[in-house]
């Protein structure tokens, strides 16, 4: 199928490419996905378009999943590009069902005339991150390129993990509860915050942490009821929905006052126009689990410091299939799958 | 965090918009036509409603058809043309941001710029004012869009001596008389109008005092939160059951009667109405705004010579003569209608105007999911 506006008709690549939306998934379904399945893979593959991949080692998985981050600026209120690095990758692993995390692989490429100060304070957070979740970082590789080839840090990581059962992002069928473990938007709009120059009221700050420790928690109260899992990062909950309906044949429908918002991303997003559901999180799971062990998995969710905001915000239809219906409170409307996220390189 | 704050229990209150969607409901039966349909004349109502789902929540003998109220949108080509053609003469054209992205004849001020053109997006006519004392040497000319809310500005920037090298290129347009317009078309079953309550705001519920004695039309003053909108709606319905056409003001907490006298005094001070072309619409007497004579040192049009001819070498883009922008803004087909929408129009890619702006029909409908009527899933 040809969408206009995307690889085949601008022949080049464009910031919404890298959105997370629409546009990121048509271009690497058009080119990634070419030759995704030449070779067979015993597990979960490229061509899952899951959050990592699982190879199958005897009667375990090994989970691989990579990230690369080229946040800007490199530090924002609530993190910065070290703490992004470890956590994202974490979370990707841990969205896979991970329960015992081996390792990460760190390469960076620094920009001629970086401060050797700033890649000191990245790297110490890098390690209480590391040192947070319990997982070391066990090879790496530097790069330099020269001034004005690269925008001062880019940051690659490489997570590897086992588990017996592989959560996939694919597993919603009718009935299901959909979870978010707490509020949501806080990432992107605080880094547009940043960005913009901002003055907000209230305290906006990004989300940024580590999710392997809550996920464990989540796994041990749902068991088997525990079916679908992703973390809503660029193009928020909107994208990251709609990809797990899309790939399950359900549609699912979200009530938008039970969403938990912060008051200050409430406003922020007021103000910049920008609806927190399209906007990155990097602390936050949607969880799809069977609606009998939903009051379980929230509960346990509710007892642990990452997770005090979660909520049950939707259940999984059988229409509109891969669509997201938005009850507002005072009627109903689709919830568009986002383009892309609304600011480039935010994480 | 979950527990509403208190504007959202004075503004966003459910309970109070499922009461308000009843008694809607209620009045609609009792008419006992089908469909009974109304109009808005303004993207932010449009907007409001998309955003809040509330079609799902209306009658469905309602239709509330969105009307010509996209000042982007509604901008002519030609004018388009116009600054385009400045622009490729190497002058400074300084225009609020949705402009910059719709197409004219053949080229909009977005691919001028991608062309080396001098295109600066200003957010107001201050910033215009800024960039002609910051360029003393050059011509810099404000292509002004949009209706009387935004006109009241330019007018107050030109009542308070610019520079000289500062001119107005006028695409204001004035929404009553294009209420009369669409009220006339051909085939027409408009049988209410909701006003905008930001435009009212400086002309004064009282504007619309003429149309209604003259069409017997009601029109309700409507604000933008969706109780403002649900309760001038059930308001409309009733003037509608009750043959009593009137004006009601439903948005009492910002619009008078009589509206900003100062600001009105400005705007016809320095404005002018006269007879133009509203995209795709029609010609609309007395509905675009044109500078008076005394301000002609400042008027674009009588100040500097426009070629818009240079435009012809080109070839104007195929999908164009599809777009169905204007049957959308007079409202007698919405985007669902068009084989374009979502398909070959999309935001990043517009075929039509409606596309472009974030008050654009559209534009609007795509940004909702393009399937605003969720009256049929339950």
């Amino acid at each position: 199928m040809n969408i206009p506006g995307l690889v085949k008709h601008n022949q080049r690549i464009a910031m919404r490419h890298g959105g997370g939306g629409r546009a990121m998934r048509m271009l690497i379904e058009e080119v990634f996905m070419r030759g995704a399945t030449d070779l067979a893979v015993d597990g979960v593959g490229l061509d899952a378009m899951d959050d990592g991949a699982a190879i199958r080692i005897g009667d375990q998985y090994l989970i691989v999943t990579t990230d690369s981050h080229v946040i800007h600026p490199l530090f924002f209120p609530g993190g910065d590009i070290g703490k992004l690095s470890i956590a994202g990758t974490v979370n990707d692993l841990s969205m896979m069902g991970a329960t015992k995390l081996l390792g990460l692989t760190c390469g960076v490429i620094l920009e001629e005339g970086l401060e050797r100060s700033v890649l000191e304070r990245v790297q110490d957070s890098m390690r209480a991150t590391c040192l947070e979740v319990g997982v070391p970082i066990v090879t790496g590789d530097t790069k330099v390129m020269g001034k004005g080839e690269i925008d001062a840090l880019v940051i690659n990581t490489t997570g590897f993990a086992l588990t017996n059962r592989i959560v996939r992002d694919n597993g919603l069928r009718v009935g299901d509860r959909i979870i978010v473990t707490g509020t949501v938007g806080d990432h992107g709009l605080a880094v547009m915050a940043t960005r913009n120059k901002l003055e907000l009221a209230g305290e906006l700050k990004s989300d940024c942490a580590p999710l392997f420790d809550l996920v464990q928690k989540v796994l041990a109260a749902g068991g088997d009821g525990v079916v679908a899992m992703k973390d809503p990062t660029r193009g928020g909950v909107a994208s990251a929905l709609h990809e797990m309906a899309n790939k399950a044949g359900v549609g699912v429908l979200l009530m938008e006052n039970d969403v938990p918002v912060s008051e200050a991303a409430r406003a922020a997003g007021e103000l910049l126009g920008i609806d927190p559901l399209h906007v990155a999180n990097e602390g936050k799971a949607l969880i799809g689990v069977r609606p009998e062990v939903a009051d379980q998995v929230l509960a346990a969710l509710k007892a642990h410091p990452l997770g005090r905001n979660a909520a049950i915000i939707g259940t999984a239809i059988a229409e509109p299939k891969g669509k997201l219906v938005l009850d507002t409170g005072f009627g109903r409307r689709l919830l568009a799958e986002p383009e892309g996220e609304p600011l480039p390189r935010i994480c | 965090m979950n527990a509403p704050d208190s504007t959202q229990l004075k503004f966003r209150d459910p309970l109070r918009g499922k009461l308000l969607g009843e008694r809607l409901q209620q009045v609609v039966s009792e008419i006992g036509r089908n469909p009974v349909s109304v109009m808005h004349v303004c993207g932010s109502h449009e907007q409001a409603i998309a955003r809040f789902g509330l079609r799902s929540a209306f009658p469905r003998e309602l239709d509330v058809v969105m009307g010509p109220g996209c000042p982007v949108c509604i901008t002519d080509v030609p004018e388009v043309d116009e600054a385009v053609a400045l622009a490729l003469q190497g002058v400074r054209v300084a225009t609020y941001g949705d402009m910059v992205r719709v197409p004219g004849t053949v080229k909009s001020l977005a691919d001028v710029r991608g062309d080396g053109a001098k295109i600066e997006i200003i957010y107001s006519i201050e910033q215009a004012l800024q960039l002609a004392r910051d360029n003393p040497d050059e011509e810099v000319v404000f292509f002004a869009t949009g209706f009387e809310t935004t006109a009241v500005a330019t007018a107050s920037a030109l009542l308070g001596k610019p520079p000289k090298n500062f001119s107005v290129l006028s695409a204001h347009k004035y929404i009553p008389p294009v209420m009369e317009i669409v009220t006339e078309m051909p085939g027409t079953r408009i049988e209410g109008f909701l006003a905008a309550g930001h435009a009212a705001i400086i002309t004064g519920s009282g504007v619309f005092d003429a149309f209604v004695r003259d069409h017997h039309i009601p029109v309700v003053v409507a604000g933008f939160e969706p109780l403002d909108i649900l309760a001038a709606l059930v308001k409309l319905v009733e003037l509608i059951r009750d043959g009593t056409p009137q004006v009601v003001n439903m948005f009492p907490r910002c619009v008078s009667h009589e509206g900003n006298t100062v600001a009105q005094k400005q705007l016809w001070e320095v404005f002018a109405p006269t007879g133009g072309q509203w995209r795709g619409i029609a010609h609309v007497p007395n509905g675009n705004l044109r500078l008076r004579e005394e301000f002609a040192a400042y008027d674009t049009r009588k100040r500097m010579k426009i070629d818009v001819s240079k435009l012809w070498d080109y070839a104007p883009p195929k999908l164009l003569g599809q777009c169905i922008c204007g049957e959308i803004m007079s409202g007698s087909k919405n985007p669902k209608s068009c084989k374009l929408f979502g398909k070959e129009c999309v935001p990043e890619n517009p075929v039509g105007a409606c596309m472009v702006s974030s008050e654009g029909s559209c534009r609007i409908w795509h940004q909702y999911g393009g399937h605003l009527d969720l009256r049929g899933i339950s």
